[in-house]
């Protein structure tokens, strides 16, 4: 597998400017002999379609929800970090990049995270001018907050509703695309497979998701922007649709697939309360800016109603332990440390699960009207599905599985290892190393999809043969057709007892004991022989009622659980081999006053698995990484 | 606290040509901590179990902004809680024994496409037609230097928080989408970057509305009493005023599906 990361020459400021240079240009008469197929419509993908249409070339734009609008980036809460130092505080594009690259605990590429803190303040500029409704202050400027892991505030916001923003903005740009005829949509509609011709990613498998029909779509190259793959974990803050099929396919192509065991765990979610339970839903991390988080001292204050606990019996245990972040220490470390006192069982509510944010002093500070300002939709969200005032008595949160690191191997032209296949924001692995900071989501999508997608993917088109469209007709795509119509076939013919759901709660269940916030080498060997039984179990015993060729959404949820059971696997293949500790990757056995305690002398690299076919072991390479600018160091906060 | 049984009445429609009935199921064990659609989910569950076909109900975040689900529920789009989208709803708002009748949206331009599921592709036409800001990437101004008061930000905000769910659309008694339009109109002419094209805009997405099959508005305000995101129907005055000021000022722009550039 050749992982020529293709990092541009020169010192690490020029490096973009160089490649920019010196990547091939396609004219613009001869960008509209090009198709392109964009795979997803959130913010990578959506940004992506609407740019490069732009640009000239045509583009098709796939996505299974009914409108591109519902991507998931339409959740993301609290912001869109940016080093524009608008604040006058010391930011700039090298503090970015330096948080960053140690925000990920030294597992990113450090050429690829200077390019994005690049462009970070384009995509302010340019969300801005597509009416983007920011907050600004009174003079009309831009207003900023702080996120964890930076002591800066350069976080761009919109209320609560910053990916939902920046989403609509991105839609709105694909929408004018989609007037003028240049952008193809398709909704409701799922890549089911990739298509190869000569090693080259030449086109798509789809399932048109209301009427069943199969087809193919052929372009010049295929970008994917799918998203990640929390979702393995049945519970998390991802939406119900997010699944990791389209680019499981692609790593079963040859798509080698990078450090499928970075997986984020966002400390600030509604504790879980029943069986019944569906997802998670996340309270943005902003909140730690004004909330602080606590829980009794004394084991016998737990059930204690939390206003009757004075001051000297609460923990303030952030604080204490990392008294230069506080509550905004980072989200994997304030994930483990929630963890650590709940397993202490000092832990409240339901199961004690769960620990305070309180908002008691910054109500007091500020008064209930500015806090309400600033978050009265997160706390209008928590009263819905807990029942409880926050703004009374102080919500309880606990960690959940919010976002995946991992994702297709990408060189520093967003190329995967099959060439013309991209692959874009959450689905590629390239920027967030072992732990990704807050409110840096939104900033790597849109960077992809804007700014560096249009000039990479001109590098490789300048060298196809634009006469040269692959036909759906050649035995490539018929062969892909019929082998993703006996997938389904297949599972339909199970006609066994036991429901699609059933065995993914079964199946998140192993994930977040094995392989969630505390990994074991015993524990993801155990994890391996449970997933492999489930498995099994799912063939024998799966029920999907209905047909192919009809509106079924049991269909659906089944065949991207088939790929998330064996996805899983190579979770925690990947976790059992990378022995030590860092970012949200968290082995028992290395640790060191119980922080994480990385290898760098044997893991300074990333891990990307190749596909050896059904019945064979995935082969691990390896990406060395070097850090020249940010020199390698225990990550401290406190 | 006991969990709950209820009596739940359903549209069952095959597909968009098929005609569809409302079927009452029996549903059990069903906690107050449960949203409606984890109602729905043990439902569909309790179905399986019986080997009948699931309820297809479209669904994704859960967490009430991606505006994919939708359901009337007793009669009111989201089930009528204030400022609350059907997956926010949570059972405990329901009684123990209580017969609850759950059908699509109910609007000759959403046709259903199976069971609770509609096709809102008309939204998107509307969207298409004038929704956005012709401003290619790479040639936006520095975001400072066009400083917009905070009170503009502000109410281009309230209006850009819609979901395009179509709560309103199906609240309304002339299934009208004032609401969804003048929405996206008051976004963004409460900005400077909407000026532009803000004649152009709003006849293209009225007219886009008028062909997608929509009613108009006759003041019952049904539609702002049901969004979830509480939008108000200032909005659709504003797009009223802007729609006369448009047909004076304003010629069509040539040619069909004009991108606005």
């Amino acid at each position: 597998m050749d992982l020529n990361a293709k990092i541009p020459d020169g010192p690490i400021e020029q490096k973009w400017e160089n490649a920019k240079f010196n990547y091939k240009l396609v004219n613009p008469a001869n960008k509209r002999k090009y198709k392109v197929i964009v795979v997803g419509s959130g913010l990578a993908g959506g940004a992506a379609a609407a740019t490069l249409a732009e640009l000239g070339y045509q583009v098709s734009c796939f996505c299974f929800q009914d409108s591109p609008r519902r991507a998931h980036s339409i959740a993301a809460q609290g912001g869109i970090n940016a080093a524009k130092n608008y604040q006058n505080d010391g930011d700039s594009v090298h503090r970015l990049f330096y948080d960053t690259v140690k925000g990920g605990d030294f597992r990113a590429r450090e050429a690829n995270v200077h390019r994005l803190a690049e462009v970070s303040v384009n995509i302010i500029d340019q969300c801005a001018a597509m009416g983007v409704p920011f907050a600004r202050e009174y003079g009309g400027t831009l207003a900023n907050r702080s996120f964890g892991g930076a002591q800066v505030s350069r976080t761009f916001y919109a209320r609560g509703q910053t990916g939902q923003q920046l989403l609509l903005g991105a839609y709105a740009g694909l929408n004018r695309q989609i007037a003028a005829g240049k952008v193809k949509m398709f909704t409701r509609t799922e890549m089911l497979d990739i298509v190869l011709e000569d090693g080259k990613a030449v086109g798509i498998v789809v399932r048109d998701l209301v009427t069943g029909k199969i087809e193919s779509h052929a372009a010049h190259a295929v970008v994917m922007a799918t998203g990640g793959y929390g979702n393995v974990f049945y519970l998390s803050t991802n939406a119900k649709g997010c699944n990791v099929t389209a680019t499981y396919r692609a790593y079963k192509k040859g798509a080698g697939f990078g450090n499928p065991c970075f997986t984020q765990i966002h400390p600030t979610c509604i504790p879980v309360s029943g069986d019944y339970q569906s997802k998670l839903t996340l309270m943005s991390e902003s909140l730690r800016n004004d909330g602080r988080v606590w829980v009794p001292k004394n084991k016998a204050d737990i059930a204690k109603r939390p206003d009757t606990i004075p001051d000297e019996d609460r923990d303030y245990y952030l604080e204490r332990k990392y008294p230069s972040y506080g509550n905004l220490s980072p989200r994997d470390i304030a994930s483990r440390a929630a963890k650590e006192q709940c397993d202490d069982g000092r832990g409240v509510g339901p199961g004690g699960r769960g620990v305070y944010l309180d908002f008691r002093d910054a109500i007091k500070r500020d008064g209930e009207d500015k806090v309400r300002e600033k978050y009265g939709n997160l706390f209008d969200m928590y009263e819905r599905i807990t029942g409880e005032n926050p703004y009374k008595v102080p919500m309880r949160i606990y960690p959940a599985v919010h976002y995946t690191m991992g994702g297709l191997w990408v060189d520093y032209n967003l190329q995967s290892t099959i060439p013309g296949l991209f692959v874009l924001g959450e689905a590629n692995f390239s920027d967030h190393g072992a732990n990704r900071l807050g409110a840096s989501a939104l900033m790597q999508g849109l960077a992809d999809g804007y700014f560096v997608i249009p000039y990479t993917i001109g590098n490789y088109l300048a060298n196809v043969n634009a006469a040269k469209l692959a036909s759906t007709s050649n035995p490539a795509f018929k062969d892909a057709e019929a082998d993703v119509k006996a997938g389904i076939d297949k599972l339909l013919a199970i006609k066994g007892k036991r429901t699609v759901d059933s065995f993914h709660k079964e199946l998140g269940l192993i994930m977040w004991e094995y392989c969630g916030m505390a990994r074991t080498k015993e524990g993801l060997a155990k994890a391996v022989g449970l997933i492999r039984e489930l498995r099994a179990a799912f063939w024998q015993d799966l029920q999907v009622l209905g047909g192919a060729d009809t509106f079924n959404q049991s269909l659906e949820k089944a065949g991207r659980l088939a790929d998330l059971l064996e996805f899983a696997e190579l979770m925690c293949k990947d976790a059992s081999e990378r022995e030590e500790s860092c970012g949200g990757h968290f082995r028992v056995e290395y640790q060191q006053e119980g922080e994480a305690l990385r290898n760098d002398d044997k893991f300074c690299h990333a891990a990307v698995w190749e596909y050896k076919g059904p019945d064979a072991e995935p082969v691990r390479h390896i990406e060395p990484l070097t850090f020249e600018n940010v020199h390698l160091a225990t990550r401290s906060y406190k | 606290m006991s969990d709950m049984n209820l009596t739940v009445h359903v549209w069952r429609q095959k597909d968009a040509k098929s005609p569809g009935k409302m079927v009452p199921y029996k549903v059990t064990g069903v906690s107050e901590h449960a949203s409606f659609l984890e109602m729905l989910d043990i439902l569909n569950e309790q179905l399986q179990a019986k080997g009948e076909e699931p309820v297809a109900f479209d669904h994704d975040c859960r967490e009430g902004i991606c505006g994919m689900c939708s359901l009337m529920i007793n009669g009111r789009p989201h089930g009528g809680q204030k400022a609350t989208t059907t997956c926010q709803l949570h059972m405990r708002k329901f009684k123990d024994g209580e017969e609850i009748f759950v059908e699509p949206w109910r609007a000759g331009a959403f046709p259903v496409l199976r069971d609770l599921s509609v096709d809102r592709t008309s939204f998107e036409k509307i969207q298409q037609a004038g929704g956005f800001v012709s401003t290619n990437v790479g040639s936006a101004p520095d975001a400072n230097s066009v400083p917009i008061p905070k009170e503009d930000a502000d109410r281009a905000m309230d209006a850009a928080a819609c979901i395009g769910c179509g709560a309103c659309v199906a609240a309304c008694p002339n299934g009208s989408a004032m609401l969804f339009v003048g929405a996206k109109l008051a976004h963004l002419h409460s900005l400077p970057q909407g000026q532009a094209e803000r004649g152009h805009r709003t006849q293209a997405m009225v007219n886009a509305m008028d062909a997608a099959g929509f009613g108009n508005c006759s003041n019952h305000y049904e539609c702002e009493a049901a969004c979830p995101k509480e939008i108000s129907r200032d909005v659709i005055s504003l797009m009223n005023k802007d729609y006369v000021k448009a047909s004076f000022t304003h010629r069509e722009r040539s040619g069909k599906g004009d991108g606005g550039a």
